[in-house]
């Protein structure tokens, strides 16, 4: 075997919807691996067939070699997972929330305050978690699927009800554990959160993947057009047709903006001309490759 | 926001592994040490689980202690010689009348109407003049039989010869059985039932509702480590709250005297609590919100504590409580632990209720297990 996870062709109905309609992918090792989809995609139901949590109708799974249904005790330890929901004892503090885990795990308590430095919550160790910031808690519950140093990481939706600057703070953890070479898979509904974390990424929709690969060769496979703006009055009708050869101009009198397929000549001229003021390079992103796949707009 | 190094991963995960095997006591250890924290912590379950059925304790030892002993209130208007030597007589009387004196018979009819005393008495010559109200008419049986016979023991002792008969009175049950002795095991079946029932449907339902059920579930621990850190934790509290019941109600002034068997009522809480975590299990088990369970929980709990003999001692209730509370667990909890606290009966006497509260808890848990989920759908 030579992935961290191997997922063939699973199925999981529920009644008349079918959750999961057909899903085959492989995780190689220590990669970061995004499954990315609107609500309702299939995706968490996915996620908990490899996890273990729920048999699927048909297909296999395994996971490190071994299969995660019915519940495996010699791959629990291995496996490190994060739910939906920040699921913690009630009225534990921070620390004491950890060292539970990592007792259930039997890891010593000291790895336990590890932790707590390396998701950044030394300060709120002796806070009750009822208390914690949203970006806290689900740092919290990061800390609590690693403590006892899995392989394979289960994320689903971690920054699902998160505010910007808390996303932000998440996406550099989730980057650090990467680099020490754990294998995570992750499941969002954000488009940029995929494109930005993940080295692979697997669209679905209605319980089918519509397409996997690296986010930036999902886009570029479009052929998508480049937006290209500047502001607007830096160059007159006649010189901007001039530039233009073949893309399309438009001046809402704020950004005079080109669209093409080939930026490259439209760049060099735009910079012969000294008209670079407020440039703006806008590529096609993985919602324009869900566009291109369903046919709508990506709704989250 | 910290992105140092993490630690870097030893060789662990190899001899992690094996060890899953056995029963993992760290986790049961620190399973029942959060749920422990979690309830001293939760100041809403230590009033309902530990301070209200202490109230209640209180509240009851103290109106069923002043109502056994009640005394009649006479108001003495001007001199009674019969009433004064009837006292010297006897000191029984005094355990019997409250006396008060005043010289204003308007005074002492108006007292009687307003219900302030329950008789006024005065004297005339050789008449006994007894003023008294029929509002209670137990009250009113009382007072006239109480002077009737001081008015005949006066006549008595008049005509100078010994008395050819005499009442000896004798208490029917065991003289040290005092309402105490019924309460306590009554309130403390109670506050051990709604305990148990409380606490295994809230936790069950809280963990469900918070997916911590399933996040235990993918963790290396057994579900039977799981509901024994329940069961020691929730045993553990029953058996403290034993204690405190026990150190309140045998103080001098609620006198509760155990017998000498009393410690059996410890293996019989056991039980207890047992059959009553296994109905909230099952309440867990159904429910979908914790305000469901509560409600739940309450509209079991409640009424058995009526009909199983915890509110209501089975001796003092009508025939039909008493063949309800055959089908009552509750009833079995309590009587158990009545029989070796307060009657004085043998260790041996509580093992039928401890054997009919593990199969009620065997056949529920059984039940609870048919029903459970681990997550809402």
């Amino acid at each position: 075997m030579s992935g961290a996870i191997s997922v063939r062709d699973i199925r999981k109905s529920y009644g008349d919807l079918r959750a999961v309609d057909g899903v085959t992918f492989e995780v190689g090792h220590g990669e970061f691996f995004g499954i990315l989809g609107p609500n309702g995609a299939g995706k968490t139901t996915t996620l908990e067939i490899i996890e273990g949590l729920r048999e699927p109708d048909a297909g296999e799974v395994t996971v490190l070699g071994m299969r995660p249904w019915p519940r495996n005790p010699a791959l629990l330890p291995r496996i490190g997972v994060q739910l939906q929901a920040t699921s913690f004892f009630e009225r534990l503090t921070v620390r004491e929330q950890l060292r539970t885990f990592a007792d259930l795990y039997r890891v010593p308590a000291r790895r336990a305050d590890e932790m707590l430095e390396v998701v950044g919550l030394t300060s709120s160790a002796a806070t009750r978690t009822e208390k914690l910031s949203g970006g806290q808690a689900q740092r919290l519950s990061i800390a609590c699927a690693l403590v006892h140093r899995p392989d394979v990481l289960f994320l689903d939706e971690p920054t699902g009800a998160l505010d910007p600057q808390a996303r932000r703070n998440l996406w550099d953890l989730l980057r650090a554990i990467a680099a020490e070479g754990h294998t995570i898979v992750l499941t969002t509904h954000h488009m940029d959160e995929a494109e930005t974390l993940c080295q692979r990424v697997a669209i679905m929709d209605h319980g089918k993947i519509l397409q996997i690969g690296a986010p930036a060769a999902l886009v570029r496979g479009l052929a998508h057009p480049v937006r290209i703006s500047i502001e607007s009055g830096l160059l007159g009708q006649d010189e901007a047709r001039a530039i233009a050869d073949g893309a399309t101009v438009a001046d809402d009198g704020v950004s005079l903006t080109f669209t093409t397929t080939e930026p490259a000549p439209v760049l060099t001229r735009l910079a012969d001309h000294k008209a670079l003021t407020g440039l703006q390079v806008a590529g096609a992103s993985l919602e324009d490759v869900f566009l291109q796949l369903t046919g709508r707009e990506y709704r989250a | 926001m910290t992105t140092s190094k993490l630690p870097a991963p030893p060789a662990q995960a190899e001899d992690v592994s094996p060890r899953t095997r056995g029963v993992n006591w760290q986790g049961f250890r620190s399973l029942s040490r959060a749920m422990f924290r979690g309830f001293v912590r939760d100041r809403a379950a230590l009033f309902f689980t530990i301070l209200f059925p202490v109230l209640f304790l209180l509240l009851f030892g103290s109106i069923y202690k002043s109502s056994s002993t009640p005394k009649i209130n006479v108001v003495e208007v001007g001199r009674v010689s019969v009433l004064d030597q009837a006292r010297a007589a006897s000191r029984q009387l005094d355990k019997v009348l409250t006396i008060t004196h005043t010289s204003s018979l308007a005074h002492a009819l108006n007292d009687v109407r307003q219900a302030n005393v329950d008789a006024a008495v005065q004297q005339q010559g050789g008449r006994l003049i007894v003023h008294y109200s029929i509002a209670n008419p137990t009250t009113a049986g009382v007072v006239n039989s109480v002077f009737s016979g001081i008015v005949q023991a006066a006549n008595q002792a008049a005509s100078h010869r010994p008395a050819a008969y005499q009442l000896s009175a004798q208490q029917v049950e065991d003289k040290s059985v005092k309402p105490i002795q019924y309460l306590t095991p009554g309130l403390l079946g109670w506050a051990i039932a709604s305990g148990g029932a409380f606490a295994a449907a809230l936790t069950l339902v809280g963990w469900r509702k918070n997916k911590l059920l399933r996040r235990l579930r993918l963790a290396p621990v057994s579900t039977t480590s799981i509901v024994t850190a329940r069961i020691a934790v929730s045993v553990a509290v029953a058996i403290v709250e034993t204690f405190v019941f026990i150190a309140i109600a045998t103080t001098p002034y609620f006198g509760l005297k155990l017998t000498a068997y009393w410690w059996m009522a410890i293996p019989v809480v056991i039980c207890g609590t047992l059959a009553f975590l296994s109905i909230g299990l099952l309440v867990g088990a159904l429910a979908k919100s914790q305000e469901a369970a509560t409600a739940l929980v309450n509209l079991i709990v409640l009424p058995m504590a009526f009909l199983g003999g915890a509110f209501i001692p089975l001796a003092f209730a009508p025939q039909w409580i008493v063949k309800v509370s055959y089908f009552m667990p509750l009833r079995y909890l309590v009587v158990g632990m009545q029989n070796v606290m307060a009657r004085g009966d043998g260790p041996a006497s509580a093992l039928p209720a401890m054997g009919l509260l593990l199969g009620f808890a065997a056949v529920l848990t059984l039940i609870a297990v048919r029903v459970f989920r681990w997550d809402e759908i």
